[in-house]
């Protein structure tokens, strides 16, 4: 019996997880009731995959017990926690498109008949499974016709019929629209009300409130709480994500400007469908301007429509007044914009190059491959910046992969800064880069932001959009939801726009 | 698998006697799957098929495969269903025939196959193949090279790909025909892959490595093309071909023909693009009165020397 | 930095290909005791030595392109058929009575259009470069086989012939051919920013591109680069046999070039490139064809022994191996 009452489908105690170095998971419990959606959250890291896949077998735990209906179990692989009542269901529908509706619902498991497949039994009885769910659809269809959505469901009856107990659902709602999202909530419902436990996980917290009757919040590994959604205000959930204490912390430090002015770039009605609703966003000069807001809740994304990266499908960027192209980095660049993303390694550094080839590649970009910069040039520039942000590295042809994330972020920025740039882009500058860096890279943006630089910051500190930020932006689900200036600059009214409350 | 046209090899002259039994059959009609257009050779078999076939009166369907298996069953399947009086085929490998052999047997439409064999336990499949006898194609030259030089020669060797049929019968052939010889040696033999750039190339080392080409008294090469290359490098070595170093090959391409008739080389055994004349003559002969023809029509392998050869080269430029 | 400083670590990378270049010509040496004697011969440098440098010639064509190519993580297979084309294309336009400029003009031009056509396939389609040449390595055979009617069409033209049995002050036009394009190349990436972009490229598209690298013009550029490369080759495989031959000019060998490039440093994996090292590259694996046909062994080895060599190379290339070797000897004293 669970605390609330209900019975407990699914119990794991005290789970643990290290790999190399991290302890991914660290004596968390987690309690699912029979007849229940429960809401599993935490920002990247929080260690939810990891709990997933302990219960599914995925991976081996460390430590910690897991039962299934009070009988202790050992999920050895997915097949297994399958055959036990659980079954999993990802963002990434992991079905075969190629092969028929039918045969993705029944694959390894086909009716046989005089030992060939039977295939017309095989779809009566897919029909049969579907129409459950309100899918009406030929079953001999390959799955590959069908929407994402459509998919999804279609996945979800294969995992409750082979399953029954336990279903989760990892961040399913990813790639819907509304009205599907809508579709999907009413099948979770209806499997609730037949006693499933269902684990829902996902970024979109109005989805989390709308569906959820339980909220369970995990933060680098560790269980933070259990609580009835009902009971849970956002604010609180938020705080909860975020590991803040919302005291009136303080970090509003003064010198918080007003910039006024003609604003150096502006968005108006900029948008793109499914990718990030359309929103106005204006930076002055000397201006900095935070981007607040949960994982997923369209910070890159917006980044990636101002830089040029996805093409905007509605709205217009201005700069100076005048409406510009923005159909690519290129274009960007030659706006004077510049941006350092959140994913160094895959978006950021050339690896393999040296650190001096990393800091001129979008100088030399812009010129052009006729108009090469001089060796002595390079080496100019590249040990300029090296000196001016203080990039640790032997010499500057060191490869950049072997410096530290501090140090390549500094590069990037460096890289950026040779450009002679007008507006730069931050995405997480100071993620994953130890605490000396961190503050340097703080003091940096300050620093850039004097010398009479747009600079538009995205982060999931909230203290430090906080410290440096002359406004916020705050978005949620994928919308610009609140802009905050002056006193409003602080945690707890980030936070609460954060949480919708 | 390179496709090489270098498989069989017949006279024209021969064909001539025999082709006069043709008038008294019935119209015929025969199908013919044809490989592809890929060498001057097959171009010309095709040719050549088509005219030896409107001297018999015989209508021939060719089907061009352009080098695939599955389009040559295809076209078998189709003359199958057309009820063709015979089939023939050039089969582009050597497997995979049995099922639509057997389509064609149960349709008791007799198969012939020109200028390859296949790889089947069942012989029934088919009544005839029509292809030449590559060991003796070496011997010939083997024979007249012995001849040639009394008996006294130091032979470099230009083999085919490494591994395919007419490479190894070529060259046993020719070990043949001069193994009773003790002064004919072969000192050098290298694979040009059936190439003139290959011939020429090894045909370089070849000269290099015997003393600048002067221990060297004939090159044999397995294929015309490859003797070509090796022309080639004899003169850029500052070699007279055909007089320093005899050259013979083997095919009776046009090319070599010219090379002959220019005095550069000396001989060359033809493999004759006419595999349809003798195949329809043993198919005629067997609607006739039932004649089994043998399982193996060995088409002529004749030697053809510079006197001849600008009589050739024109007629066969018309051919090619 | 001035004087030697910059070569040595030039030269200490370089060390693999020069030891192996070395032992192999060494070998020949041995197989062979005139392997180094060179004479005129009407004019034209004439001897064993020469031939590697001759005979290597198409391949050290083809691995200039393709080294740039799979700098930029891709792989041209194409370059052989597109070879067969170029020379199908002289022969035509010679037999034609067209003279040398506008033969050699059409021939590289055509190059250039299959590279491109490689170039859009991958940039902009974004097909795998793999698959996308793959497209023309087996069309481009049949295209050439089209225009020769599946015939060697032979061409006495003495001017296009000299491409590849003329010289020029003794030195064979094969080679001199392949110097020339060696510089051009050279030029055309490392006195132009392109080098660095193809680099940037190969490690990092995405990172490229944020960095405004016009990604996919250099990728186009880059294949049509392995165009022209492949078509020069086709002149000089044309030209040596006096004629186009459709079905063999220039077969199998983007694998020879593909190793050529690799022997030379440059990884499969895309980044950092030298083009002279795959030239290097390409004098290994000739030196080698040229030592295996003077040996006198049986053709049958022909390939054991150039499996053996190459992996002897690559080996030797290897850092985690040397790292081992070196453990071991510092130990083996003791």
């Amino acid at each position: 019996m669970t605390e609330t009452g209900r019975k407990a489908v699914l119990k794991a105690s005290g789970l643990s997880k290290f790999f190399p170095g991290v302890r991914a998971l660290d004596k968390v419990d987690f309690e699912l009731a029979e007849g229940e959606i429960h809401a599993l959250l935490g920002e990247n890291g929080a260690g939810k995959s990891t709990l997933i896949k302990l219960v599914t077998g995925v991976y081996g735990r460390d430590e910690g017990t897991i039962q299934l209906a009070g009988e202790e179990v050992d999920p050895k692989d997915t097949t297994d926690a399958q055959r036990l009542g659980i079954g999993t269901v990802y963002q990434e529908v992991n079905l075969l498109p190629n092969l028929s509706v039918a045969e993705n619902l029944f694959l390894g498991r086909q009716p046989m008949r005089f030992g060939l497949v039977d295939r017309k039994a095989m779809k009566a009885r897919a029909k049969a499974l579907l129409a459950e769910y309100n899918l009406h659809l030929d079953p001999a269809e390959p799955l590959s016709r069908f929407s994402v959505a459509v998919q999804q469901i279609i996945a979800i009856a294969r995992a409750v019929d082979l399953s029954g107990r336990v279903l989760i659902l990892d961040e399913p709602t990813a790639s819907l629209d509304a009205g599907e999202v809508q579709v999907l909530f009413r099948i979770m419902r209806r499997l609730r009300d037949r006693g499933m436990g269902v684990v829902f996980v996902t970024h979109f917290l109005d989805q989390v409130y709308e569906v959820s009757d339980r909220i369970t919040v995990l933060r680098n590994g560790r269980l933070v709480g259990t609580r009835e959604t009902a009971e849970l205000p956002r604010l609180e959930l938020v705080s909860m994500m975020l590991g803040r204490e919302l005291s009136a912390e303080a970090l509003h430090r003064g010198g918080r400007r007003e910039v006024a002015g003609e604003p150096l770039v502006s968005f108006k009605g900029f948008g793109k469908n499914r990718y990030v609703e359309p929103f106005d966003l204006e930076i002055r000069r000397g201006e900095v301007v935070g981007m607040a807001g949960l994982l997923g809740s369209g910070r890159t994304e917006t980044a990636k429509l101002a830089f040029g990266i996805e093409q905007a499908d509605s709205g217009e960027a201005r700069v100076e007044g005048h409406p510009v192209k923005l159909q690519s980095p290129r274009d960007a660049i030659r706006l004077r914009f510049g941006y350092c993303p959140e994913d160094r390694k895959t978006e950021g550094i050339v690896g393999e190059l040296s650190v001096r080839e990393n800091i001129i590649l979008a100088l030399q970009a812009r010129r052009g491959w006729l108009k090469p910069l001089p060796r002595r040039e390079q080496e100019e520039i590249a040990g300029r910046y090296i000196k001016l942000l203080g990039i640790k590295t032997p010499d500057a042809e060191r490869s950049i992969q072997f410096l530290s994330g501090g140090n390549q972020q500094k590069a990037l920025l460096a890289r950026w800064l040779a450009t002679d740039p007008e507006f730069l882009i931050l995405d997480e500058p100071t993620r994953g880069i130890d605490v000396g860096a961190h503050a340097e890279i703080i003091r940096l943006i300050e620093r850039l932001c004097d010398d009479g630089l747009a600079l538009l910051v995205i982060s999931s500190e909230i203290e430090e959009i906080v410290s440096y930020s002359d406004r916020v932006v705050v978005l949620r689900d994928r919308r610009h939801v609140g802009s905050l200036s002056g006193d409003e600059v602080a945690m707890e009214p980030i936070m609460q726009t954060i949480a919708g409350a | 698998m390179k496709i090489h046209t270098l498989l069989a090899g017949a006279a024209f002259a021969a064909l001539v006697g025999l082709s006069t039994a043709a008038v008294a059959a019935d119209k015929l009609t025969v199908g013919f799957s044809q490989v592809g257009s890929e060498s001057g050779w097959r171009a010309a078999e095709t040719k050549v098929a088509k005219s030896e076939a409107e001297k018999r009166g015989v209508t021939l369907k060719i089907s061009d495969a352009q080098q695939k298996q599955e389009n040559q069953i295809k076209a078998i399947r189709s003359f199958i269903a057309q009820g063709v009086d015979a089939i023939f085929v050039a089969p582009v490998v050597a497997t995979g025939w049995d099922s639509v052999l057997a389509e064609a047997k149960d349709a008791k439409i007799p198969v012939f196959l020109l200028d390859r064999d296949i790889d089947s336990k069942d012989k029934s499949l088919y009544m005839a193949s029509v292809t030449s006898d590559q060991v003796e194609e070496g011997r010939i030259d083997g024979r007249w090279l012995v001849k040639q030089t009394n008996g006294k020669c130091n032979v470099v060797e230009l083999q085919g790909t490494v591994g395919s049929s007419p490479a190894i019968s070529r060259k046993k052939g020719f070990e043949e025909a001069i193994a009773g010889s003790p002064g004919v040696k072969i000192i050098r033999s290298q694979s040009g892959d059936f190439t003139r750039s290959g011939g020429k190339q090894v045909m370089e080392s070849f000269i290099k490595a015997e003393n600048g080409g002067k221990n060297i008294c004939a090159v044999y090469s397995h294929n015309d093309d490859m003797a070509i290359g090796a022309i080639q490098a004899i003169k850029e070595a500052g070699l007279k071909p055909g007089k320093d170093i005899l050259v013979l090959a083997i095919d009776g391409v046009p090319d070599f023909f010219k090379a002959m008739s220019e005095g550069e080389a000396n001989a060359t055994v033809e493999l004759s693009p006419d595999m349809a004349g003798p195949a329809l003559d043993a198919l005629i002969a067997y609607k006739k009165d039932g004649t089994m023809p043998p399982k193996w029509i060995k088409t002529k392998s004749t030697i053809f020397f510079p006197d001849t050869a600008k009589a050739e080269y024109e007629r066969r430029k018309s051919l090619y | 930095m001035t004087g030697m400083a910059p070569a040595f670590p030039a030269i200490r990378k370089a060390l693999p290909q020069i030891g192996a270049l070395a032992v192999v010509l060494l070998a020949n040496w041995l197989v062979f005791p005139g392997f180094f004697d060179i004479r005129l011969q009407d004019g034209r440098l004439f001897g064993s030595v020469v031939d590697v440098f001759v005979r290597g010639a198409p391949v050290a064509l083809l691995a200039l392109g393709m080294t740039l190519v799979i700098a930029t993580k891709g792989i041209d297979l194409s370059v052989g058929a597109v070879m067969a084309i170029a020379g199908a294309v002289a022969a035509s336009m010679t037999n034609a009575g067209h003279g040398l400029p506008l033969t050699i003009l059409a021939a590289i031009g055509v190059g250039l259009v299959c590279g491109l056509w490689n170039g859009m396939l991958v940039a902009l389609l974004r097909i795998q470069p793999i698959v996308a040449t793959l497209i023309l390595m087996v069309a481009g055979r049949g295209i050439a086989q089209l225009i020769t009617e599946g015939q060697i069409i032979t061409f006495v033209d003495p001017a296009l012939i000299f491409l590849a049995g003329g010289s020029f002050l003794s030195i064979p036009m094969p080679v001199v051919l392949v110097i020339l394009m060696f510089v051009l190349t050279l030029l055309l990436v490392r006195a132009t920013a392109l080098g660095l972009m193809i680099e940037a490229i190969g490690v990092n598209l995405l990172s490229s591109a944020y960095s405004g690298v016009n990604t996919k013009v250099v990728l186009i550029a880059v294949y049509g680069w392995a165009g022209i490369c492949a078509a020069v080759a086709g002149l000089v495989v044309a030209a040596d046999i006096h004629g186009a031959d459709a079905n063999n000019a220039g077969l199998w060998l983007e694998l020879d070039a593909i190793l050529a490039s690799v022997i030379g440093g440059t990884s499969l994996l895309g980044g950092r490139f030298n083009i002279t090292l795959a030239l290097l590259g390409a004098l290994i694996i000739q030196a080698m064809n040229t030592g295996i046909l003077l040996s006198g062994f049986r053709p049958e080895f022909n390939l054991v022994v150039k499996a053996l060599v190459v992996l002897a190379v690559l080996l030797f290339q290897s850092p985690q191996l040397m790292g081992m070797l070196r453990v071991t000897f510092r130990r083996a004293p003791k």
